[in-house]
């Protein structure tokens, strides 16, 4: 199986995605001739022509509701914003536009849309360029909302969600563009709704998403290393519609759990998780669930805090030691 | 000879036509004051924003567009949904929120949709729509269609951000949008020139290197002609242009506020009735022998059961099942 990085994979998608089907493009700020912030839609211009690869002005909002409206007249765009944090100028269109007109016309206005683009910190890009939206995006009913945080993931899960007729959220990150994985050839499909267990294990699973499954990866192995413990990993992979089945499996089986997300603590997405346990698998608990977030404050720009205020491998071995009631 | 029976046939279409402005028009007033009756009798809730006073620009600008044109609105849409050709009973029921509303109760006063007619629906976020509309004429241009997106806002929405974005891309892309500034002066209760530095919103296309054309919106031929130009851009070569149709509203913002009071008087209310649309045009059509007082009696009349129909029928529809509460969230 070829190895991509994480970019050239949803690179793939896109360019499969677009080879198959003339209604989807690709429409945000530096994405033809500039060939993407991120490198994403590197040769994408070249291949299917300006009208299908649209470079716009730093104008969110306006930008995101002209792919609403196309989408309300039959095509299938894919908007890309060259991060997240300023998707929250386009939120009216995602929010009020997007995520109601189904509901609002009764059935008769479908929204095939992607929103795209990196969410969530890089690295000392201070406090309005490190922020993690998730928990406000899958908080809308009308929207999916999905976070890959490997390569065969972004690319799977970015084709599926071109492929749906509803809209959907693609969280990427700036961090997770560089690194490698095998990514399938072609028709590669991941279904939106289905977590991962990306390592299996016995005695605790760490529940994770995007950049946080990396983390968790690391904390599994130190566990395995310094305390024998066996960690599973369950990448949750889609934030709405949350795969629920898949959580209360696993910690059905573990009986211990530890959440680990990017975002801040109050009403994160590990809130949301922390209800699934506690309704779907409350028998089997042995501990109270615990949570890995962002500290509660803005990003600080020193690399030191910012080192701090981020989930880390070590935070989640501490806390995983607590619900094994080992300190 | 053949040319005087050409010439008949002529003014005798052209008299048909002018006859159907004025039964839309007229459609729409009575359709109004019934919703506004209904409101009070708590058949009606939430927000109701009348159209009264308006009638003239979504009649005039509609009698320009194709079935495959496309029509998207804000909050006060009534007008522009039933010069659509959308059924005042399905209409009525959408305000009573029934399952046979044009949106199957789900939408509402503000969010009228039918997409048969291409009507993309109301909408209810000041200016929020007026990117869809660019998004609607982007899809147009993609396809290499000659079909056009006609968007109505009122000109509260010029200091929304989303109109001056939507401008220059519009511009930009050589979009074929008609943006349809109603300025009926008031921004709910708030007069415009209170709260905008550049009071004729025709002078905004200037910024965005868009034509433009100011309209006086009581006459229905003027609103008519200046969207038949705007069309005929749009349609060759997909230039966009910026109308700023001046009308009034004669009631207040939505049915809960004042008519006039603290922010405009009976006087001024009363004066711009002089001007009104409909009177207007009865008068002209009077004059040019083209209706009598009988037939304008009983075309009233013919207008006022329609409008009793369309409560009835609403009345007696069912409300959604409430299995309707969780369907059309997402599509499968």
């Amino acid at each position: 199986m070829p190895t991509l990085t994480y970019r050239d994979a949803l690179n793939q998608a896109l360019r499969e995605e677009m080879q198959r089907d003339p209604n989807v493009f690709l429409m945000g700020e530096e994405v033809g001739v500039y060939q993407g912030a991120y490198k994403v839609s590197r040769g994408l211009l070249e291949e299917f022509g300006p009208l299908r690869v649209v470079d716009t002005p730093i104008a969110e909002l306006g930008f995101a509701g002209i792919g609403v409206g196309a989408a309300m007249a039959g095509l299938r765009p894919v908007i890309e914003f060259m991060t997240w944090n300023f998707a929250v100028l386009a939120l009216d269109q995602i929010v009020n536009s997007a995520a109601k007109l189904l509901y609002e016309s009764g059935g008769q206005l479908p929204v095939p849309i992607v929103f795209r683009g990196p969410n969530g910190a890089a690295l000392q890009l201070g406090a309005q360029h490190s922020q993690a939206w998730e928990a406000w995006l899958a908080h809308l009913p009308g929207l999916k909302v999905v976070a890959p945080a490997t390569p065969a993931d972004a690319k799977g899960l970015l084709k599926s969600a071109i492929r749906d007729n509803n809209p959907v959220v693609v969280l990427e990150g700036e961090i997770l563009y560089n690194i490698k994985g095998e990514v399938p050839d072609g028709e590669h499909l991941v279904p939106i709704g289905q977590a991962e267990v990306k390592r299996p294990g016995r005695d605790v699973t760490l529940i994770c998403h995007s950049k946080t499954v990396a983390v968790a990866l690391k904390a599994a192995e130190q566990l395995a290393e310094q305390e024998g413990v066996s960690a599973e990993v369950l990448d949750l992979r889609s934030l709405r519609p949350l795969d629920e089945a898949a959580i209360a499996e696993s910690v059905g089986r573990t009986n211990r759990a530890v959440v680990v997300e990017e975002g801040w603590p109050v009403c994160g997405i590990g809130a949301q998780v922390v209800d699934v346990i506690q309704r779907e698998a409350f028998d089997g608990l042995d501990a109270p669930v615990l949570r890995v977030t962002q500290a509660d404050v803005p990003m600080p720009y020193n690399k030191h805090l910012e080192r701090l205020a981020k989930p880390s491998p070590e935070r989640v071995v501490a806390a995983a030691r607590q619900v094994l009631y080992r300190d | 000879m053949a040319t005087a029976t050409a010439q008949t046939t002529k003014d005798a279409a052209r008299a048909e036509r002018e006859r159907g402005l004025l039964r839309q028009m007229l459609l729409i007033r009575r359709f109004e004051e019934k919703a506004a009756e209904a409101y009070a009798l708590g058949k009606i809730g939430g927000f109701l924003h009348l159209y009264i006073g308006q009638e003239a620009v979504a009649v005039g600008s509609l009698a320009v567009l194709r079935d495959d044109d496309y029509v998207i609105s804000s909050y006060r849409d009534h007008g522009q949904a039933l010069a659509r050709g959308i059924p005042a009973t399905a209409v009525m029921a959408e305000l009573f929120g029934k399952a046979t509303g044009c949106s199957r109760g789900k939408g509402g006063s503000m969010h009228l949709f039918d997409v048969t007619r291409r009507f993309m629906g109301g909408h209810a976020i000041v200016g929020g729509h007026i990117p869809l509309a660019a998004g609607i004429g982007f899809a147009i241009k993609y396809r290499g269609g000659d079909q056009v997106c006609l968007c109505y806002f009122g000109e509260a929405a010029v200091n929304i951000g989303a109109f001056h974005e939507t401008l220059n891309m519009a511009s930009v892309y050589k979009l074929p949008v008609i943006f349809c500034c109603e300025n009926n002066r008031y921004g709910m209760g708030t007069a415009f020139e209170r709260v905008a530095a550049v009071t004729d919103v025709v002078e905004h296309a200037c910024s965005y290197d868009m034509a433009a054309e100011l309209v006086n919106g009581m006459d229905v031929f003027a609103v008519r002609a200046a969207t038949e130009r705007a069309v005929a851009r749009a349609r060759q070569g997909g230039h966009p242009t910026l109308l700023e149709v001046r009308t009034y509203r004669y009631m207040g913002h939505s049915m809960s506020d004042p008519l006039h009071g603290v922010y405009r008087t009976k006087e001024e209310v009363e004066a711009q009735k002089q001007r009104d649309p409909i009177s207007q045009l009865a008068l002209k059509l009077t004059e040019d022998g083209a209706l009598d007082q009988a037939g304008l009696d009983a075309l009233d009349a013919e207008l006022r059961a329609t409008v009793e129909e369309a409560v009835r029928f609403a009345d007696e529809s069912p409300d959604p099942d409430p299995a309707a509460l969780t369907t059309d969230v997402l599509v499968d």
